[in-house]
């Protein structure tokens, strides 16, 4: 199951919770400030669209901690029946 | 791809003024998420503190009414005497609930008041700049504590959980953390079992949250959130206290 995280620049703190707790380590800090003086998150995978090497598996743990409601999470959509156990919002 | 994390609708569009790494905006957005969850959007009524969370109704999507400091338990009561058919909660920060507002909160409890109280313990008094709180534990550095806390000189660590599970008219009461993904789901979970037992007009009910204070505790949001699993849960357990639901 591939997957996708959008994380909102300006809601970010740049608190770095979400990095320690993705287990593709696809998380690091931006170089670069947003307009409140922090330097947000940045999703690793943001521009690849192959789903053959992406990593992220969506498994929503980055947003589930982050403190700012700042990362949205998407799922590939085919194979729907195989969506399980890997869900922790229905774990 | 399909969206399947949001932003709850009960969460208004506003960014939220807390420190990064702070716990207070996860506790909100699980809230949030219950009130959704529930469908009781259009008839919840929440009561801020004063504190840390002094703004909260800039952030929840429902009807919020202010209290005075420590004051949200007796706010409610009365909110919830004369609306019964609303779902009314508190939600107040350790130096809220368990200083100023510890006669309101027992006896809102010990009368099983119909109201869901959050209680958000971070062990220091946040907004006013990192004081020693009643919930600041042995040996922790605050500003007025600044050799860390001696129980023999400053007491100990109130369990105002434990105490209210005394109580008569408690019904469910339970300590989470907002430490790592586990336990905020865990907390979810506990947050929308407390709502339940009001929504069943069984009786008081409670959820004491850990939450970190990266800002006071003068650490990084990712040590912050470690002391709270290493340190803070040995006097503070994370576990049901009372559940008679």
């Amino acid at each position: 199951m591939k997957g996708r995280i959008e994380i909102d620049r300006e809601r970010c703190k740049g608190c770095g919770l979400c990095i320690t707790v993705c287990p593709k380590k696809q998380i690091e800090i931006s170089e670069d400030l947003n307009t409140k003086g922090y330097y947000p998150a940045r999703f690793k995978e943001e521009h690849v669209r192959d789903l053959k090497i992406v990593k992220c598996t969506a498994c929503s743990l980055c947003a589930v901690t982050c403190p700012d409601v700042a990362i949205d999470v998407y799922r590939e959509s085919k194979d729907e029946s195989e969506e399980t156990t890997d869900d922790p919002k229905e774990g | 791809m399909k969206r399947i994390f949001t932003r709850p609708e009960s969460l208004k569009e506003t960014q939220f003024h807390y420190c990064p790494g702070c716990g207070h905006s996860i506790i909100h957005r699980l809230v949030a998420e219950v009130i959704d969850e529930l469908g009781i959007r259009d008839r919840t009524i929440g009561v801020p503190p004063a504190g840390c969370a002094v703004l909260a109704y800039n952030y929840f999507d429902v009807d919020m009414v202010e209290a005075p400091h420590g004051r949200a338990a007796a706010v409610a009561t009365g909110l919830k005497r004369i609306l019964p058919d609303r779902v009314v909660f508190t939600y107040q920060g350790d130096g809220d609930i368990a200083a100023i507002g510890t006669a309101e909160t027992i006896h809102a409890a010990n009368r099983g008041e119909r109201v869901t109280s959050i209680f958000v313990n971070n062990a220091v008094y946040g907004m006013t700049g990192g004081q020693m709180a009643p919930t600041t534990i042995p040996g922790q550095v605050t500003t007025t504590s600044p050799g860390g806390r001696v129980p023999l000189r400053d007491g100990n660590p109130l369990d105002l959980s434990e105490m209210l599970g005394i109580a008569q008219g408690s019904v469910y009461i339970e300590r989470t953390s907002v430490s790592r993904p586990k336990f905020i789901l865990k907390t979810k979970k506990a947050l929308k079992k407390a709502f339940q037992v009001q929504l069943d007009d069984l009786g008081f009910s409670l959820v004491e949250i850990l939450s970190p204070c990266p800002t006071n505790w003068k650490m990084s949001p990712v040590d912050a959130v470690k002391w709270v699993d290493e340190t803070m849960t040995q006097y503070f357990p994370l576990k049901v206290i009372k559940d008679v639901a």
